[in-house]
């Protein structure tokens, strides 16, 4: 709802400036679909910070305009649209679920330049852009083998979707290189953001005797409820330690603004190409917070993995992937798994003792 | 502590701001008025009760907060509505429209900090009895408020002049005028208490919950409490059974996942809403005569003076 209204007033704003001031016609205007609202402290709030790192860089050459709290499915081109229709020329639309409706705007819009965040659809005139997060998972993972009393680890999904289970997979292939016989329990709150939910989530994995919770969900709901009951926890997207002083171990965070810089620039030069652009460790696109809360020896190891990983030496995905059904998954990437086959993920890993659901 | 106990305290807490809201919209639609604001009262409730804590450092401030919050909220709606005989559904969905809006502005300086949550009671003795006494004595005090402000308001309804003459101004509020009541200051007052409940139970999510407000951090609790007044049939005792019943499907299916039973997460996610109505459609058939809606719901009331 309140969506609407933003839209409303962004477009009348952008109606108002094309008609008293000819300086905004000079200005390139990069427009934002957000997920949650900026303050979600999580994913959104990451891509509210690199809005506004680009509104530093440029300055007065572009024009940024967001549209925050955009759900996911046909709502949402509506909302993509609008965009396009105000005169943006440069879209990012940030979330899974705006794939499609980024697809269908963008062959309507030949002229405006569409950046879709991890989806795996391009057009010439659509991008995708994602972060390697399950290099993240596989530091976790470790971590979380050599942290945990009870050997069962705690993880709060959302969505079945390739980029979360990719995650839970690198999480248990990074465990399992500390403790062969890990356990996890998953729980999917199929909602990217209900506090309540997130929160009640990991209450019940505690409940069930897991003692380090994980998430795949986007608010500091699960690392607060950790930190009430003495557990351990890993942030989600942003830095969370202020919600669990005593409890973050490290949080996987997404550094999207390098990216937006040099992608505005691009548009800014006549050069912007449709492209692919899948940043880990290596470019910074995904950037881990500090490892707190654990002995020297578990920080030394997650700081020479990550080390590893940045410097292209390991793998997360490094072949034999083993199924759950025992099977070896072909290996197309030479001696890890390609890209593809990561992107398109939708099988659990071997030790995993749960079935992804709907299928 | 055991499994099954940690599931029954999870289940009173899930339970307690749906219970809280939906006791103060019964109230009000008994009175004949629809406020379909309740989401938007409850996030205002949330950011203003979030505020009030975080200021002072009470809880009891900041639930007040909430609760005030919830009703200046409502008066709103009372001036459109009662004043100026505005359709009550449009109303309230604006209300809920502008309270996301408006939680947003006002919680903008709060997001990222945080308070402690509201303390559990602890009675020596009695909070320590295995099993019932941490869930009968030991959580936090808005759980047991929820159900003595259920119980009174099922005093004040059946067992009250003021009551019968609330449910009157709903049920007809032509004969309700003629016999000399003020209808629309009855149904003002309404309401507001109404809105106060919603304030409150939106104060409980960050005061008792999740103790950090975020945005949007009601997520859909206030349109849930408005299916459980309909799923009561208007009744405070079925509120309660209704609302314990939508929490304990929320945290057993969470439970059931951990526990990897295999059933899809996506029906499981389901399952709360699936029991509305299943149990909807089996109340509605038991029925014996008559809708149990309050007549008047929702129509708006000019006095012919």
């Amino acid at each position: 709802m309140r969506k609407i209204l933003i839209a409303t007033m962004a477009v009348m704003l952008t109606a108002g400036a094309s008609l008293f001031g000819a300086s905004a016609a000079d200005k390139l205007k990069v427009g934002f679909i957000y997920l949650g609202p900026i303050g979600d402290l999580g994913w959104t709030y990451q891509h509210e910070l690199a809005r506004q790192a680009l509104v530093k860089e440029f300055g007065d050459k572009i024009e940024t305009t967001y549209l925050e709290n955009v759900s996911e499915g046909p709502d949402s081109e509506r909302s993509i649209e609008q965009l396009a229709r105000a005169g943006n020329k440069l879209i990012f639309t940030t979330s899974f679920g705006y794939m499609e409706p980024t697809l269908k705007v963008a062959k309507k819009y030949p002229n405006v330049h569409f950046e879709h965040a991890t989806g795996y659809k391009r057009d010439k005139n659509m991008s995708t852009y994602s972060g390697r997060f399950y290099e993240g998972r596989y530091i976790q993972g470790i971590i979380a083998a050599k942290m945990t009393k009870a050997g069962v680890l705690g993880y709060i999904g959302s969505f079945p979707i390739p980029e979360v289970i990719s995650g839970i997979n690198a999480t248990i292939l990074g465990a399992q290189t500390i403790n062969p016989n890990i356990k996890v329990k998953i729980i999917w709150a199929n909602s990217w953001f209900d506090p309540g939910k997130e929160a009640d989530a990991a209450k019940a994995l505690l409940d069930q005797g897991a003692d380090v919770i994980m998430q795949h969900t986007d608010s500091p709901a699960a690392m607060q409820v950790a930190s009430e009951r003495g557990k351990l926890a890993f942030g989600q997207d942003s830095e969370m330690i202020k919600f669990g002083p005593k409890s973050q171990l490290t949080s996987i965070m997404d550094n999207w603004a390098p990216y937006y810089i040099a992608r505005v620039k691009a548009e800014l030069d006549g050069t912007w190409k449709s492209e692919d652009d899948w940043g880990g460790l290596k470019s910074k696109m995904v950037v881990m917070a500090p490892y707190t809360n654990m002995p020297d020896d578990v920080k030394k190891l997650a700081m020479d993995t990550e080390a590893a990983i940045t410097e292209g030496k390991l793998f997360p995905f490094k072949c034999p992937v083993v199924g759950q059904d025992g099977k070896e998954v072909e290996c197309k990437g030479g001696d890890h798994l390609a890209d593809g086959q990561i992107l398109g993920m939708n099988f659990y890993v071997k030790g995993i003792d749960d079935k992804i659901p709907g299928k | 502590m055991g499994l099954l106990e940690a599931i029954i305290l999870a289940v009173l807490a899930a339970s307690t701001p749906l219970l809280i809201a939906a006791t103060g919209e019964l109230v009000t639609e008994r009175a004949g008025v629809l406020n379909l604001g309740v989401e938007g009262m409850m996030i205002v409730g949330a950011a203003c009760g979030f505020g009030g804590a975080w200021l002072t450092g009470s809880t009891i401030i900041g639930a007040l907060c909430g609760m005030v919050a919830g009703t200046l909220l409502s008066l709103i709606f009372a001036m459109m509505t009662l004043g100026l005989a505005v359709n009550q559904v449009a109303t309230g969905l604006a209300l809920t429209i502008l309270g996301i809006g408006l939680s947003g502005l006002i919680g903008a300086r709060f997001v990222g900090e945080k308070i402690t949550t509201a303390p559990h009671l602890y009675i020596p003795g009695l909070t320590d009895i295995p099993l019932a006494g941490r869930i009968l004595f030991g959580e936090d005090a808005f759980v047991y408020l929820s159900l003595a402000l259920v119980i009174g308001v099922w005093l004040f309804l059946y067992r009250t002049r003021a009551g019968l003459v609330l449910r009157a101004c709903g049920d007809n509020h032509v004969s309700a005028h003629a016999l000399g009541y003020p209808v629309l200051r009855i149904r003002m007052f309404a309401v507001m208490f109404g809105g106060a409940c919603a304030g409150l139970a939106g104060a409980y999510l960050p005061l008792a919950y999740t103790p950090f407000f975020i945005p949007g951090m009601t997520a859909g609790r206030g349109w849930i409490a408005l299916a459980l007044v309909v799923f009561s049939s208007w009744r405070p005792a079925r509120l309660v059974v209704g609302a314990y019943l939508f929490g304990a499907v929320t945290i057993l299916q969470l439970h059931a996942q951990g526990a990897g039973l295999g059933i899809p997460s996506q029906f499981m996610s389901a399952l709360p809403y699936l029991a509305t109505v299943i149990v909807l459609v089996l109340i509605s058939r038991a029925r014996t005569g008559g809708s149990t809606a309050p007549a008047a719901l929702g129509t708006v009331f000019v006095p012919d003076r």
